[in-house]
């Protein structure tokens, strides 16, 4: 029997085999699908409509005319979506770790980063389903950045994607049992979405605290929503770029790191493999 | 000379303080069936995630049909059909899904698997279930399709750790019986951890790893020479299995 890492034939089957064992979990949990959407589309239809009349905003590059709070808000929703589909990814790494579905991902006979990348662009597609379908509602609702900016967006998404994604891989990696998962929800996902642009320009942050604003610059989360924001409206915001790259190589490397038994930090978990 | 199945030699593995295993040498030879024999803690599934790499395995060598684990862990993992003490197939999907899954890991891809996987499913006589969802299987029908899983890539070593645990009576004869017909048929080799003497029949293979040693290794039959495998084992470990 030829050997299955052998030819390229077998490299696309295992991550054929991983992204469709996602999706079909995926559209297995129709909950989750709505989860997804419903939590941004209240923010849209609720939060942002009774923000509207409190923030008024200047003109903020990328747009070039004032906008409306909703139009400010959506690229943040969108990576909003990334972030929990990124930290949801992760919950579903632990939940495989407890029972033996993560040994038995493992004892493939492809390496490690392959088999995690595979899972991690998986996550990705995912998300980027979840976010057009937001879109979509988003342009009945009237939010309708240029067309082009639909398909200029997608690297932006895939980037971001990946960036959000790894990070949860690399939480999977630090979580050691399922029940820490809600202190991810209150010490990652909340302190990340609140502390950064999505709900507000940075400008605005810095005139009423300089160290929040400082903050809100550094978290990578505000260079996804940047990112995104600004391949809605059909322009590269290279710093933004730059720190979502930078970002995913970081996280990528310390989640492989983590889950190479070479390293021993498995190995080291207490209630890791039972 | 063909290689053994597995060849484990002088392996040791700690977890900070605690010594898990100490000084391990086995070997599983070609179309047999090995028993691995220890009560909790012994050190049982240590030994089967060093096997299995999730583990890395610091010293010693652990050689599956010659392929050293360090050296070539991918030749040396395709080989591998494994077990693993927990549930491993996602219960939301059927268990044809599952198996498609796992063929796909092993770089099978559909247009193979899909008569493959009928194959499997004969073999441990679940085909009516093929297209149930592995949440509605009972706990003997869901372990046999953990083992359909493990032969989806026609491996040559099936590792079992604990393969019967939580079935019934009925069950777990069923579960072992088919594992022994794999050996008898197909010629695979398999490892097969437990802590029930009762699974093992005297013609087996018989390794008893007690806190991290291997205490013997033969036949059953010539541990258990005339006063029976209980009461050798009560002598070899000063606990009852
Ligand atoms: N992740 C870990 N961290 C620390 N100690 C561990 C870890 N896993 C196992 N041990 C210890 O190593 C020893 C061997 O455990 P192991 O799980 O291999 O035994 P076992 O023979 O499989 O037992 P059981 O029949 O209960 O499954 C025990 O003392 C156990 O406490
Ligand atoms: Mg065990």
């Amino acid at each position: 029997m030829t050997h299955p890492t052998g030819s390229a034939r077998g490299w696309l089957t295992a991550f054929m085999g991983i992204s469709r064992r996602e999706t079909l979990r995926f559209i297995n949990q129709r909950g989750r699908f709505l989860a997804a959407l419903v939590r941004p589309l209240v923010w849209l239809f609720i939060f942002a409509a009774g923000f509207r009349a409190v923030l008024g905003l200047s003109i903020t590059p990328p747009y070039q005319t004032y906008v409306l709070y909703e139009v400010y808000v959506t690229p943040g929703l969108v990576a909003m979506i990334q972030l929990f589909n990124g930290m949801q990814s992760s919950l579903s790494m632990v939940y495989d770790r407890e029972t033996g579905a993560m040994r038995t991902l493992l004892v493939s006979p492809f390496p490690r980063w392959f088999l995690l990348g595979s899972k991690l662009i998986a996550g990705v597609i995912v998300s980027i389903i979840q976010v057009f379908t937001f879109l979509a509602i988003a342009w009945f609702w009237g939010i309708r950045p240029p067309v082009w900016g639909y398909v200029a967006v997608i690297p932006a998404l895939i980037v971001s994607g990946l960036m959000l994604g790894a990070m949860g891989l690399f939480l999977s990696s630090a979580i050691r049992q399922l029940e820490n998962f809600a202190g991810v929800m209150n010490f990652v996902i909340f302190p990340m979405f609140f502390a950064s642009s999505a709900l507000y320009p940075l400008w605005r942050m810095r005139e009423s605290s300089p160290l929040l604003h400082d903050i809100c610059a550094f978290n990578p989360f505000t260079h996804a929503v940047e990112l995104i924001r600004f391949a809605l409206y059909l322009q590269v915001n290279w710093t933004s770029l730059a720190v979502v790259m930078g970002c995913l190589a970081g996280f990528f490397g310390a989640a492989a790191f983590m889950y190479d038994p070479q390293k021993g930090l498995w190995a080291r978990r207490k209630g890791g493999p039972a | 000379m063909t290689a053994a199945a597995l060849q484990i030699d002088h392996v040791s593995h700690s977890f900070g303080a605690t010594q898990a295993l100490t000084d391990v040498s086995l070997t599983v030879p070609r179309g047999g069936f090995t028993a691995l024999l220890g009560v909790n803690g012994a050190g049982k599934t240590t030994l089967f995630s060093l096997i299995t790499r999730l583990y890395n395995n610091r010293s010693g060598t652990i050689r599956v049909g010659g392929h050293d684990l360090r050296r070539e862990p991918s030749r040396a993992l395709a080989r591998l059909g494994v077990v693993f003490q927990s549930r491993a197939m996602d219960a939301d999907l059927t268990v044809r899904q599952n198996l498609i899954y796992h063929a796909s890991l092993h770089g099978i891809p559909g247009r193979l698997a899909r008569p493959r996987i009928d194959e499997v499913l004969d073999q441990v006589d679940l085909a009516d279930k093929a297209d149930a969802r592995v949440s509605a299987l009972s706990g003997g029908q869901s372990r046999r399709a953990e083992i359909a899983r493990a032969l989806i890539h026609r491996p040559d070593l099936l590792l079992l750790d604990e393969a019967t645990v939580g079935l019934d009576v009925k069950s777990r004869a069923e579960v072992l019986a088919l594992t022994r017909r794999l050996i008898a048929r197909d010629g695979v080799s398999a490892l097969w951890a437990t802590h029930i003497m009762d699974e093992i029949a005297p013609d087996d293979d018989l390794v008893i790893l007690h806190r991290g040693e291997v205490l013997r290794a033969g036949t059953a039959a010539a541990i258990a020479g005339s006063q029976g495998l209980t009461q050798a084992f009560l002598d070899l470990t000063g606990v009852a299995p």
